[in-house]
């Protein structure tokens, strides 16, 4: 007791003294649950691209594999080009990244930080991006594609991509160049740095904490898409499209499906294990606009 | 001769930001501004993809219409179940969200691990998601199946074509959609639970609030915003649905689970109809705006 008197008693404190045993074994007995029903899919999914078919099929359905076989993995890499699709699905996530980065950080320059009449207009209509669905160009783009002959290429994603990334690239450059003190622009000026000068030399650098969370938020968009990429190309496949096509809905080859879906998870995985603080918070980004 | 230094550099300033707008606002109007006026043209005419703009295409309203009378096209029934699966979301999938936000924000032991698993499916590629619950909902073979099997709600032998049967597909394709998006919704809400002053919840505990009385009183009220937006989100993301629905069903079995955008693109990539699958995003454009501002009126009206 003569403890508690001396370090004043936090909110949790309140909280383990007032919530019930009973009620909090159940709360906790809830959310375990729904862990579970989220990672047992992906367990399943990861186990049975090691299980022959046998087992699959009856012997052990929900086990760890009695063996694990690495072959599916060898025949998703040799028939459904693995490399490949990752080799095309990289090259648009990061060329589409850098240009949302470099668009939108020369846009908020001249939105935030150069002075003029209208630009809060203009910063609202760019904002008008955040909910305009991808449906509304879907067959203007593919037009404007096929007319200037970069159907089926990477430029067919690319520019739309970037272009439905900019509205968000916009909105979070805002934040972060609303925290570089106007001062150093105005020192800049006196030392005789024109705007390309303080652009390149002093706001661009300072950004590079808003550059993690544009690139995570527009990597993500583009990764993931499906629409645009089935619609935009035919023989140049991103990941999605990829696994999309090669197994119809009755493929018997379980082993080798769950090895692509493994192979084709495991990256963004990998990454949400180091930088989950991050990404959550790109995606909290997209939501605070209200 | 001062005035005209300062005339040069205004005219000059002028040039700069227009150079700094320039990609942005080009990229910005090409691709997004002008396709949906040229969408809302291109739904006013019968055309397939290539054909120019013509007076004997052009057609009224007439496409509009069709869609809503043609028996083929089924955009009636495609619409209701995507109505049907935002209605859903709206009132399973976020109070599921809202519960798991209350319970870890009110700081539980581990609640960084426990919401970092929840996230995870938003992360996934939808397509991944759906090929996996094909094997899961594979009637024979399948995860769900054999569940049943082993805990004898189902007799064993007995198969269900999950995704097979008009009658149980709509809700076993939907089951995934909900299932991938509760931890989005959740982390929202999660963020705004967080946000809101200990001071507030320490003073309505002395009172003698209990753990439901503040959540009610307190928490929810405060973060109306943040369900607003997710109740916009969850909305115009099942209009808009369409990744799933390809993987598991394409519409099917005979256009049970059929959805505006999977007629879109049959419409246009299959029929070759450019004015009509134009029309449908019309149609989704339209309907998104059209709810969005229904939401913002009740959500204002509430306060």
């Amino acid at each position: 007791m003569a403890k508690e008197s001396k370090t004043p008693m936090t909110i949790d404190d309140y909280y383990i003294k007032k919530t019930n045993p009973v009620v909090k074994v159940l709360i906790y007995i809830f959310l375990a649950f729904w862990l579970l029903v989220n990672l047992f899919p992906l367990y399943w999914m990861f186990t049975f691209s090691f299980k022959t078919n046998e087992e699959i099929y009856g012997k052990n359905v929900a086990g760890l594999p009695h063996e694990w076989n690495w072959q599916y993995y060898k025949i998703a890499m040799e028939r459904v080009n693995m490399i490949k699709l990752f080799g095309n699905s990289i090259l648009v996530a990061v060329i589409t990244i850098a240009i949302t980065i470099i668009v939108s950080l020369m846009a908020t320059y001249a939105l935030t930080r150069l002075k003029w009449r209208g630009r809060t207009l203009v910063n609202s209509f760019f904002m008008l991006g955040l909910t305009i669905p991808l449906h509304a160009a879907l067959v203007p783009l593919y037009k404007a594609i096929k007319l200037a002959g970069i159907f089926d290429t990477m430029w067919a994603l690319i520019i739309p991509y970037a272009a439905f990334s900019l509205a968000m690239g916009i909105l979070i450059s805002t934040g972060f160049m609303g925290e570089i003190p106007m001062d150093l622009d105005e020192a800049a000026c006196i030392d005789g740095c024109g705007v390309w000068g303080t652009f390149i030399r002093i706001i661009c650098p300072l950004m590079t904490p808003a550059l993690a969370t544009i690139g995570i938020y527009t990597f993500l968009q583009c990764w993931n898409e499906f629409l645009f990429a089935s619609t935009y190309t035919s023989a140049f496949k991103t990941i999605p499209v990829g696994v999309q096509q090669f197994f119809g809905q009755h493929t018997t080859d379980w082993g080798v499906v769950g090895a692509a879906l493994v192979m084709a998870t495991f990256p963004t995985l990998l990454i949400y294990v180091f930088l989950s603080r991050k990404i959550q918070e790109s995606f909290m980004a997209g939501a605070i606009k209200g | 001769m001062k005035g005209n230094i300062r005339m040069n550099k205004k005219v000059k300033n002028g040039i700069n930001i227009f150079l700094f707008l320039l990609p942005g606002l080009a990229l910005f109007i090409g691709v997004l501004i002008a396709p949906i006026f040229m969408s809302f043209r291109y739904s006013l005419h019968d055309m397939s993809l290539l054909d120019p703009l013509t007076k004997e295409n052009y057609i009224g309203f007439n496409n509009y219409v069709k869609l809503f009378t043609s028996g083929s096209i089924h955009f009636p029934k495609a619409l209701l179940n995507s109505l049907l699966l935002a209605a859903l979301s709206v009132f399973i999938q976020l109070p599921l969200s809202l519960g798991l936000a209350l319970l870890l924000g009110k700081g539980m032991k581990g609640e960084r691990g426990f919401l970092s698993v929840y996230f995870m499916p938003v992360l996934i590629s939808t397509i991944i998601i759906g090929q996996l619950w094909l094997k899961i909902y594979n009637p024979d073979y399948g995860l769900l199946t054999r569940a049943l099997w082993a805990l004898h709600i189902l007799p064993k032998g007995q198969l269900i074509q999950w995704l097979g049967d008009k009658k149980i597909a709509l809700a076993s394709a939907f089951v995934p959609i909900l299932w991938q998006y509760v931890g989005y919704h959740m982390l929202l809400m999660y963020a705004g639970v967080k946000g809101v002053s200990p001071d507030l919840r320490e003073a309505a505990m002395l009172d003698g609030a209990t753990d439901g009385q503040i959540n009610r009183y307190i928490v929810i009220p405060s973060i109306k915003p943040i369900i607003k937006v997710s109740v916009i989100f969850a909305v115009t993301g099942s209009l808009k649905s369409y990744d799933l629905i390809k993987v598991l069903t394409d519409g099917g079995p005979n256009h049970a689970t059929e959805v505006p955008t999977t007629i879109m693109i049959n419409q246009l990539i299959l029929r070759n109809k450019a004015g009509m699958g134009s029309t449908i995003a019309v149609m989704l454009i339209v309907l998104c705006f059209f709810f969005a501002l229904v939401i913002n009126k009740v959500f204002k009206k509430e306060d």
